[in-house]
């Protein structure tokens, strides 16, 4: 069994209880950090672990920290970005429903360290029942004073606010989010100045992903030198995995950084192999962005080295035969799935999700969709492909977010790794639907 | 501030952004904006065919940066090295750009009042493809009147947002702005508001395209046939320097007066721009410069007065007789 | 395309004047505007909207959004701006109950499409229309993060997950039979189902 620092109490009964995520240790950082270690003490804690943001850019959250601008008398805030909406991801909706303690106490020890006063936690707004339970155990913090004025008696005070998102994949983007916190549309900001500079109501702000702000937790309580010894390399700790797709056990798995893919995907203690016996075609390892890969370089690189559960290794190969890991959002295909079908859902999830503010992404991916519609009306043609191709360059690496390289990844990757499928049915001009899944009439053990 | 583009160096204050760093050397480097536009505060990012490579960020950080930036948003840094019209990258994804710019376009620049003096026709001249690619339904709104004097065919739109700031920084209260979102997103009213207030005109100067259009002016004549002269009067709402485009004596339509950029020199009212059609309202200073590259240039005067004295000296060197003087 | 709100939506100056949020919406709002500082009172604007579409019939009609504006003293374009970028807002009358069923990647490899089908079916309506009487809207939604127990459909504030045609028989005889208005703002959230 790996190691689990995130949701290893997850069964425990009564956990989205203060008294009881108490009871197993609860708040310990809290009291850690506010009684015996300094702000600047708890970010370099953050620093030594290594720990990277989860939200899925990977970005060094120490790092990210220590950019924060702190001008005399000017307010800074933490947000907490639970926007989760990257298709294939669902661990923080996961973690904030079993246990919001563990968000709320890594809010509280992370505006610690950053003197924020305030903080807010930008939930999906979707997720409403989750912003339910997350604000009832808001309420349960202040009254037990871990949330409020002179916490444990300390000089330090913190307000914690969650606030519902409209419905919106673009406000996971930092800037839109904090857009939309303002009450605007989510029209993510040109950048610079970065949020650390200037964000929420033109101050100082950090954006931390659910799960990074929930890792802040076990290292400040383990030291981040301890944290850092689990994983390889500049991937440390653990990370939560969604696991979908065709797979006999879905779900949300904490890992050790490091496993190899092959154990992800077949021991009995994760996805548990594909179901029905069916072989695997494809998997998207980091959410509906990162490039899909065949069955043969998921599990090996192309070198032929075993591919690890590690930010490293799995973009080892850059795109050509490499991904990334993203946010963790590991949907697995079998061997009946029709890449150019699911890679439709996709282009239509980000066409539906463009905000509309910059011209290639506003135009561009409304445009991959209609040309894969082609495909399943069986009207497409050989040169389409060389289209779609020349679209995707176009729009990556020109627009205002990484909305624009999101949407253009997943086409690059299916014609890079897939084009026989596109061409094949372009020759017989049929798409035939060969994902048939025979299981909605019968019982699904949830 | 040193700052390389295209191979020419010039020195900037900073804070200068590359555009406009781009646009103090001359149009042979200065990239092309749809949706920047210097009186208005963070205009600009948006449509990016702005874009440049920059090559060297600075002196003290000599790395590249990792994708093209929008120069109209990226202030200069001292040693900075861009390559706009040099860099075959850069005209290629423009060229990507301007082709998202026009797939949804209707391109009816025959039955367009902004054809002749429309941004996106330039632009799509100067980088855009013969043929279009796009093969689907291009997107279709109903034309709409935003008050008396203002119509707004969103089918033309670009989304470049200047008309939103123009409401919200130079006029009383804005009561449109982009409503939807992605290619669905559209520039409305809140219902049927109109966008009624002393500098509300302002926003038909800005358009680049022929979204919003004088309603005043709309099919009285191509923009081509008219001629542009500088004029103005005492006005005490604005600055009363105005363009003023004639046929015969008639005044067909008031705007702001243009610089190189296409950018009004000062915004001017609703007064100025509507209720003076008469050329006894105003003072004419002359002709206005219109860039010799312009298809406006074709009919304006002071280009043809040039061609025709050129035209005599010519006929008089070769001993041809006066052409007024002929029988 | 091209919505066309403006020009085609009717402004009732009596229904707005009568519009007025019952007094646990508005403690509910003063809540809300509590969370920001005071300057800022416009960040109120998404979740009090989410409170306006429940308490007014499940949409927000350019009344109800004029009423938000006024409540939150911003402009009512700031409102519709927002209302109409946002895919939780409803811009026309719903049914009481609407299925969002999730239609991406991993919802899709698990059967949403027959899912889909088999409530058009059921419902004898069409994605994006609602029943005769009034019960019922049909809707698909992009990924809503339940990727590990697709398919998946949201009503409301609750998330019915693992669908089977058997569970979506038994959701409709549910909804059926407590006739009322359901809102992402539901206390009564049950995803057991």
């Amino acid at each position: 069994m790996g190691k689990k620092l995130l949701i290893h109490n997850d069964k425990v009964p009564g956990i989205n209880t203060l008294e009881v995520y108490r009871a197993h240790g609860g708040y310990a950082s809290v009291e850690k950090a506010l009684k015996t270690m300094t702000p600047d003490q708890v970010t370099d804690e953050v620093k030594k672990s290594g720990l990277r943001g989860r939200g899925g850019a990977g970005f060094p959250t120490g790092l990210k920290w220590s950019f924060l601008a702190k001008p005399e008398g000017v307010e800074r805030y933490l947000v907490c970005n639970a926007d989760e909406s990257e298709p294939g991801t669902f661990k923080d909706r996961y973690l904030m429903e079993k246990i919001p303690h563990a968000l709320i106490e890594g809010m509280i020890t992370s505006s610690y360290a950053l003197g924020a006063k305030s903080s807010y936690i930008y939930i999906r707004g979707e997720y409403f029942y989750v912003a339910r339970i997350v604000e009832n155990a808001i309420k349960e913090a202040y009254a037990a004073g871990w949330l409020g004025k002179n916490i444990l008696g300390s000089n330090f005070s913190h307000d914690c606010y969650v606030q519902v998102g409209g419905g919106a994949y673009i406000c996971g983007e930092e800037t839109a989010l904090l857009e939309s916190l303002e009450g605007k549309r989510g029209n993510p900001r040109i950048k610079p100045p970065f949020p650390a500079v200037a964000g929420l109501w033109g101050c100082p702000t950090v954006v931390n992903n659910v799960e990074t702000i929930a890792a802040v937790v076990p290292i400040v309580n383990g030291g981040g030198e301890e944290y850092a010894k689990i994983g390889i390399g500049k991937s440390t700790g653990t990370k939560l995995i969604s696991a979908s797709g065709h797979i006999n056990k879905p779900g949300v798995y904490e890992i050790e950084l490091g496993i190899t893919v092959e154990d992800f995907i077949y021991s009995e203690e994760y996805c548990g192999g594909i179901r029905n016996g069916k072989k695997m075609k494809a998997v998207v390892a980091g959410g509906s962005s990162v490039p899909i890969l065949p069955t043969e370089l998921i599990l090996k690189t192309a070198k032929g080295e075993p591919r690890l559960m590690t930010y490293e290794s799995l973009s080892d190969g850059g795109f050509q035969t490499g991904t990334m890991l993203g946010s963790g959002g590991f949907i697995v295909m079998d061997e009946d799935t029709s890449i150019v079908k699911n890679l439709f859902t996709f282009a239509r999830f980000y066409h539906h999700e463009s905000c509309g503010q910059c011209s290639p992404c506003r135009e561009g991916t409304g445009w991959m969709e209609k040309i894969l519609k082609k495909f399943l009306n069986g009207t497409a043609s050989e040169s389409d492909v060389e289209l779609l191709w020349d679209i995707q360059s176009k729009i990556e690496g020109k627009t205002i977010c990484p909305l624009g390289e999101a949407a253009a990844w997943p086409v690059a990757a299916a014609i890079r790794h897939f084009k026989h499928e596109f061409l094949e049915i372009a020759k017989s001009k049929k798409f035939v639907d060969i994902s048939h899944y025979d299981r909605l009439n019968k019982k699904v053990v949830a | 501030m040193k700052v390389t583009i295209d191979g020419i160096e010039i020195d900037v204050p900073k804070g200068t952004t590359i555009l406009q760093a781009a646009r103090m050397i001359g149009p042979e480097v200065a990239p092309p904006a749809m949706c920047y536009y210097t009186k208005l505060k963070t205009s600009g990012g948006y449509c990016r065919t702005c874009i440049v490579k920059v090559t060297q960020g600075s002196t003290a950080n000599p790395n590249p940066m990792p994708k093209p930036v929008a120069s109209c948003r990226t202030e200069v840094m001292d040693g900075m090295v861009v390559q706009n019209f040099t860099s075959p990258e850069i005209l290629e994804a423009r060229k990507g750009v301007v082709e998202f710019l026009l797939i949804n376009h209707p391109l009816d620049c025959p039955v367009c009042d902004q054809a002749g003096e429309c941004k996106l026709q330039d632009l799509g001249y100067e980088n855009g493809s013969v043929k279009t690619r796009y093969e689907f339904k291009r997107r279709e709104y109903d034309m709409i009147d935003i008050g008396d004097k203002i119509k707004l065919h969103m089918t033309r739109c670009i989304l470049c947002y200047r008309c939103v700031k123009v409401c919200e920084q130079i006029t009383d209260g804005r009561v449109h702005g982009a409503i939807h979102r992605g290619d669905a997103a559209e520039i409305s009213t809140y219902i049927d508001k109109a966008i009624n207030n002393d500098f509300s005109g302002n926003v038909i100067d800005v358009c680049p395209v022929g979204a919003l259009t004088d309603k005043t002016f709309r099919f009285k004549s191509r923009v081509w046939f008219t001629k542009p002269v500088d004029a103005h009067r005492k006005c005490d709402k604005c600055c009363g320097k105005t363009r003023v485009w004639l046929k015969g004596d008639e005044v067909l339509r008031v705007t702001a007066r243009k610089d190189q950029w296409d950018e009004v020199h000062e915004f001017i009212c609703n007064d100025c721009r509507y209720d003076h059609k008469k050329t006894s309202d105003w003072v004419i200073e002359g002709p206005s410069h219109i860039s010799r590259n312009s298809v406006i240039s074709q009919n304006h005067y002071e280009h043809l007065n040039e061609l025709k004295l050129q035209a005599l000296k010519q006929q008089k060197a070769l001993g041809f007789m006066n052409i007024d003087k002929r029988p | 395309m091209g919505a066309q709100v403006h020009g085609t939506q009717h402004f009732d100056a009596k229904k707005r004047a009568e519009l007025k949020f019952s007094d646990a919406a508005m403690e509910t709002v003063k809540d809300i505007i509590s969370r920001y500082p005071e300057k800022h009172i416009k960040s109120a604007l998404l979740p009090v909207l989410h409170v306006a579409q429940a308490e007014f019939g499940g949409w927000l009609s350019p009344e109800t959004m004029d009423y938000v504006a006024s409540v939150l003293k911003i402009k009512p374009i700031e409102v519709f701006e927002v209302a109409s970028f946002y895919t939780m807002y409803n811009l026309k009358p719903v049914g009481k109950c609407t299925f969002e069923v999730c239609q991406t990647s991993s919802c899709w490899l698990n059967g949403a499409e027959d899912i889909v089908k088999y409530i058009e079916k059921k419902l004898n309506i069409k994605v994006g229309e609602t029943t005769k009487d009034g019960m019922f809207t049909l809707k698909t939604a992009e990924c809503l993060g339940s990727c590990g127990t697709a398919p998946m459909l949201q009503c409301g504030a609750s998330y019915h997950e693992n669908l089977t045609y058997d569970k979506v028989d038994k959701l409709i005889e549910k909804y059926k039979s407590e006739n009322k208005l359901r809102s992402y703002t539901d206390l009564d959230y049950n995803n057991t189902l």
